[in-house]
């Protein structure tokens, strides 16, 4: 089982991940598809701002627009930041608590598997008729009115990804309560553990509210349902509660590992030990319960009452208080430090004063009557991309460029990298904050053009330079990773010298079972403590070198998508469908559209039948065979030669 | 002597106040120049929390730039070794209790503002003769257009709605096919229309609109819900008057009970006009909902479908084919016109005038 001594052609790798349920090779595939579809939806926006950058501009018509803007909003919150942050997680996540893998490598992998056909499925929609152009909000009136296929597949999409996600959300639940190493007591986990755990929960409370939306949407829509056709008794505000009781805490489930990403960055970079520990942990837990609070703030100009719009305006100002908490830990943390700008830093210096002004003006936003102003305008695409890109993507790059030595046994040029910051920085910072005032000035957001002469043109022009800024970062960013390819591999634990959690103390390239032993914890950052207390080992360890129990490769996870994939068609065309009654969307024959539908769900659930009725107990890999591969990897980082000393 | 430096200042914050006003935008859309009561109370809700986040973020920056360079590795030297503090209890109650006063400080004029806007009671109020004390005007949101209809006075428009100044307005707000968002940004918030029941609010338009953009003479209102392809093209324009001028207006408008056009007239233009277009859009502004915007007003608009320009050539290019103009509209299609007729009926429709 060895991987490293074993010459495989190419289309043994890729059948390797195919199958694979190792939380490494997971990572990277998220990684790929992640930056993939983050790539897709950032020419999206690149082509939205440049048909903004002149007045009356018809180098995009209406139509096409508005997928743009729905398949931008859509792709980079579902298909972009929460695979990416979903691959930092599975990359990292086990290495710093000291398990093996995922609590059920199983289901990551179907995890993976169902966001990925889910994407590509929503992907699909551009060749097939049309792209949803709702935008990622799809309030229903708009949505049940919109012709053709494009919200189906919008809906189809986003429940197959979307159930990818809740496994995954679970998956790490269970992994970092049961599958902490001993001694890792939950005030011992690290920040980016912690993020992950309550992040996760969130996941788990957030998303059923989504599917159940998702599913009235799609039996309105393709099985003539009437759940948000207010002309049949339906109503349309309950989708957007249901959205956005999801909606709001989705924002937390991404910015809640970037912070824990920080986190990270910071104490290492500074040198010192990350400042207030608990109280981190104890404003993580607070802002994940206080983002279930307040979701009706997207609502305040829908109608509600001054008493609801009051409750929520109150709630949503209370949650500047934990991340205020937050800000000034991160900063004490490198108040008295001893500070080197790596990468990484630079991401996690530019965070900080970006995000306080993404942070304020969703305070100014939480005061409702002035909300009936800032509402749907362009501040608030200014205050939600400050927060996102400011937050997220700075949190994804550093990281990004702070783990590739774990991931990858390679390094990111650091150079290269100093420049795709600022070039990526100033672009973001030019793009956005002008559209603050824009905003102040009267345009709304989602439109295609505007007319000359209202004081709009000029923002809009500097916000467009702004843009394709940022578009040249990205590119450097992707030739700095095909750059690393050719780089010298790192084989040493710690790269950066000052790692202080679990995830330093294993060299690279790592073995599949993760640490040879499991180790002993013995306190807040482990290694660090070692390092302090001369240990060279990296860690010690909790139990002799034994047999370690793995788990089986298994292609059922990627079947048991395309089965989804392959149902998702047959409810698509559904000859019962709203637009396809009225002409505007072909429709296959019932016979056809049942048989995919009940054909797809039939293979999924074979295949779930097969998964319990045959027993896969895993693999042990024996004491023999650990020292080989150990022996091995060290013969690979001396040498540079994989093979083996024989 | 002294008053020419007197003078110079004046200049000089003149300058200054233009270069401030013109980053503020143009006084007939942006919310940061607002025309009435509402708008005006937003701003200062604006400015209140603008002053006190810029506060926080010049607070937030000055302790971070000092730290950062205070303690860089090249002032600290290589292999010094930071103290590793686990925290303090002192600075986590100060940054816990300073934000938490300052929000408070934000909240008690937020709570008295949502519901301050949220009170229209005074729209069901009458006076001694059962008369409605309050301008009330039914708003309805359709593709790509407004309508605008005053029960009290049973009159009906679209597309330029038309207010007296001074007083506060209630609007009641629907949609007939999907979401809109009713916003007047240089007079107040937004509210949406709802397809599901009707919203309240109101407004106070403070100053006539008759100078506004160089004679232009409107307020720029916008849909700010997506709605389609042509949400971007779903503008209305707002005319304020002082009252005893929008009570001339309203009884003009009254006036105009009966009108039709008739398909035997000899204006080619009424004539087709009465063939093709009168089975939506009526003539008269005392009539009922319309399928298609009222006309009777169309030769005083200011724009043609909201933003186009107000021509006799452009409005037969918008006949001949409205689907280019405003993708999505649910004109496109019910009628057959030629080029000839189509000039005949914009040429009929600027005739359509209660204010010349």
């Amino acid at each position: 089982m060895s991987s490293v001594t074993q010459k495989k052609g190419f289309g043994a790798h890729v059948w390797d991940y195919l199958t694979t349920v190792d939380h490494k090779k997971i990572a990277i595939m998220y990684l790929a598809a992640g930056t993939l579809f983050f790539a897709i939806a950032g020419f999206e926006a690149l082509l939205m701002r440049i048909q903004l950058m002149f007045p009356e501009s018809t180098f995009i018509s209406a139509g096409l627009f508005n997928e743009l803007l729905t398949m931008h909003g859509t792709t980079m919150l579902f298909l972009a930041a929460t695979p990416l942050l979903f691959a930092f997680m599975n990359a990292i996540v086990p290495l710093q608590i000291g398990a093996r893998d995922v609590a059920f490598p199983f289901l990551n992998s179907l995890g993976f598997w169902l966001f990925f056909l889910g994407a590509i499925f929503l992907h699909l929609s551009f060749f097939l008729g049309g792209a949803p152009d709702a935008g990622w909000t799809s309030y229903a009136s708009l949505s049940l009115y919109s012709p053709g296929h494009g919200i189906d597949f919008y809906i189809l999409g986003l429940q197959i990804s979307g159930a990818g996600t809740l496994i995954s959300g679970i998956n790490f639940i269970v992994t970092i309560i049961t599958m902490r190493a001993p001694g890792m007591t939950f005030m011992r986990m690290p920040l980016f553990t912690w993020t992950s755990l309550v992040s996760s929960s969130l996941i788990l409370f957030a998303f059923p509210p989504l599917t159940g939306g998702l599913f009235l949407m799609l039996v309105d829509r393709m099985f003539g349902a009437n759940f948000f056709d207010h002309t049949m008794g339906g109503n349309t505000i309950i989708w957007e509660h249901l959205f956005w009781i999801f909606g709001h805490p989705e924002v937390y489930i991404l910015v809640l590992p970037a912070f824990g990403l920080f986190s990270e960055i910071i104490p290492v970079f500074a040198r010192k030990r990350l400042f207030g520990y608990s109280s981190m942990v104890f404003a993580t837990i607070l802002i994940g319960f206080l983002g279930f609070m307040v979701w009706a703030h997207h609502m305040f100009t829908v109608g509600l009452g001054s008493t609801a719009n009051a409750i929520f305006a109150v709630a949503t100002m209370a949650i500047a208080v934990p991340t205020g908490m937050k800000v000034f830990n991160w900063i004490l943390t490198i108040w008295g430090g001893s500070i080197k700008v790596t990468v990484p830093m630079l991401y996690a210096l530019g965070f900080i004063p970006s995000f306080v002004a993404g942070g304020v003006t969703g305070v100014m936003q939480a005061t409702a009557p002035l909300d009936y102003q800032l509402h749907d305008s362009y501040f608030i695409v200014a205050h939600f991309h400050y927060v996102i890109v400011g937050g997220i993507v700075t949190a994804l790059f550093g990281s990004a460029h702070f783990y590739w030595p774990i991931m990858f046994n390679r390094t990111l040029n650091h150079k290269l990298g100093v420049l795709t910051f600022w070039v990526f920085f100033i672009g973001f910072h030019l793009t956005f904050f002008l559209q603050h005032f824009l905003g102040l000035m009267g345009m709304p957001r989602r439109v295609f053009t505007y007319m000359g002469g209202q004081g709009w043109d000029l923002f809009n022009f500097i916000s467009t330079i702004g843009a394709m800024m940022m578009g040249v970062g990205v590119v450097l960013l992707v030739v700095d990773v095909l750059l690393s390819i050719k780089s010298k591999p790192v084989n040493k634990r710690d790269y950066w010298g000052d790692g202080r959690s679990l995830e330093w103390a294993i060299e690279t390239p790592l073995p599949f079972y993760n640490f040879k032993q499991t180790p002993l914890i013995r306190g807040y950052d482990p290694y660090w403590i070692e390092k302090e207390e001369g240990n060279k080992e990296g860690m010690v360890y909790a139990e002799p070198l034994g047999e370690i129990h793995m788990p089986n490769n298994s292609i059922l996870p990627l079947v048991m998508s395309i089965g989804t994939f392959i149902a998702a068609f047959g409810a698509l065309y559904s000859p019962w469908g709203d637009q396809v009654q009225a002409g505007t969307a072909t429709g296959a024959s019932p016979a056809v559209s049942l048989a995919l539908i009940i054909g797809g769900l039939g293979l999924t659930i074979a295949c779930m039948i097969i998964r319990s009725v045959k027993d896969d107990l895993g693999f042990h890999v024996t004491v023999k065979e650990i020292e080989k591969i150990e022996a091995d990897l060290a013969h690979y980082r001396a040498t540079g030669k994989k093979g083996g000393n024989k | 002597m002294m008053k020419g430096l007197k003078k110079w200042r004046l200049f000089s914050l003149l300058t200054v106040m233009t270069v401030f006003l013109s980053a503020c935008g143009e006084d007939y859309i942006s919310t940061l120049r607002p025309a009435g009561a509402v708008g005006k109370e937003q701003l200062n809700l604006l400015l209140l929390t603008s002053i006190i986040m810029f506060a926080v973020v010049i607070v937030v920056s000055v302790i971070y730039l000092v730290a950062f360079f205070k303690f860089r590795r090249s002032k600290t030297g290589e292999n010094h070794m930071p103290k590793q503090v686990e925290g303090s209890h002192t600075l986590e109650v100060i940054w816990t209790v300073i934000p938490i006063i300052l929000l408070l400080i934000i909240t008690v004029p937020t709570l008295n503002s949502t519901f301050k806007f949220g009170d229209v009671a005074a729209m069901d109020e009458v006076d001694e003769n059962g008369n409605k004390t309050a301008l009330t005007v039914n708003v309805t949101a359709k593709l790509y257009w407004w309508e605008f209809e005053y029960p009290e006075q049973g009159i009906i428009t679209a597309q330029e709605l038309v207010v007296p100044t001074g007083e506060k307005v209630y609007f009641n707000l629907i949609a007939t096919d999907v979401k809109h968002s009713f916003w007047i940004p240089a007079v107040g918030g937004k509210m949406d229309t709802n397809v599901d029941g009707i919203n309240k609010f109101y407004l106070e338009f403070g100053k006539e609109s008759k100078d506004l953009n160089e004679g232009e003479g409107v307020f720029y209102g916008k849909c700010a819900e997506l709605c389609g392809p042509s949400h971007a093209l779903m503008d209305f324009k707002v005319k304020a008057l002082e009252r005893p001028a929008f009570d001339t207006w309203v009884a003009s408008m009254q006036a105009t009970e009966g009108n039709t056009a008739s398909s035997e007239s000899a204006n080619v233009g009424e004539a087709t006009f009465a063939n093709s277009c009168l089975g939506c859009h009526a003539v008269s502004a005392v009539a009922g909902p319309g399928m298609g915007p009222n006309l009777a007003t169309f030769g005083d608009r200011n724009r043609l479908a909201g933003f186009m320009d107000h021509t006799v050539e452009a409005t037969t290019d918008w006949i001949m084919d409205p689907e280019f103009y405003k993708p999505g509209n649910t004109m496109t299609g019910k009628y057959n016109v030629t080029e000839e007729e189509a000039k005949a009926i914009s040429e009929y429709l600027m005739t359509l005038t209660i204010e010349k």
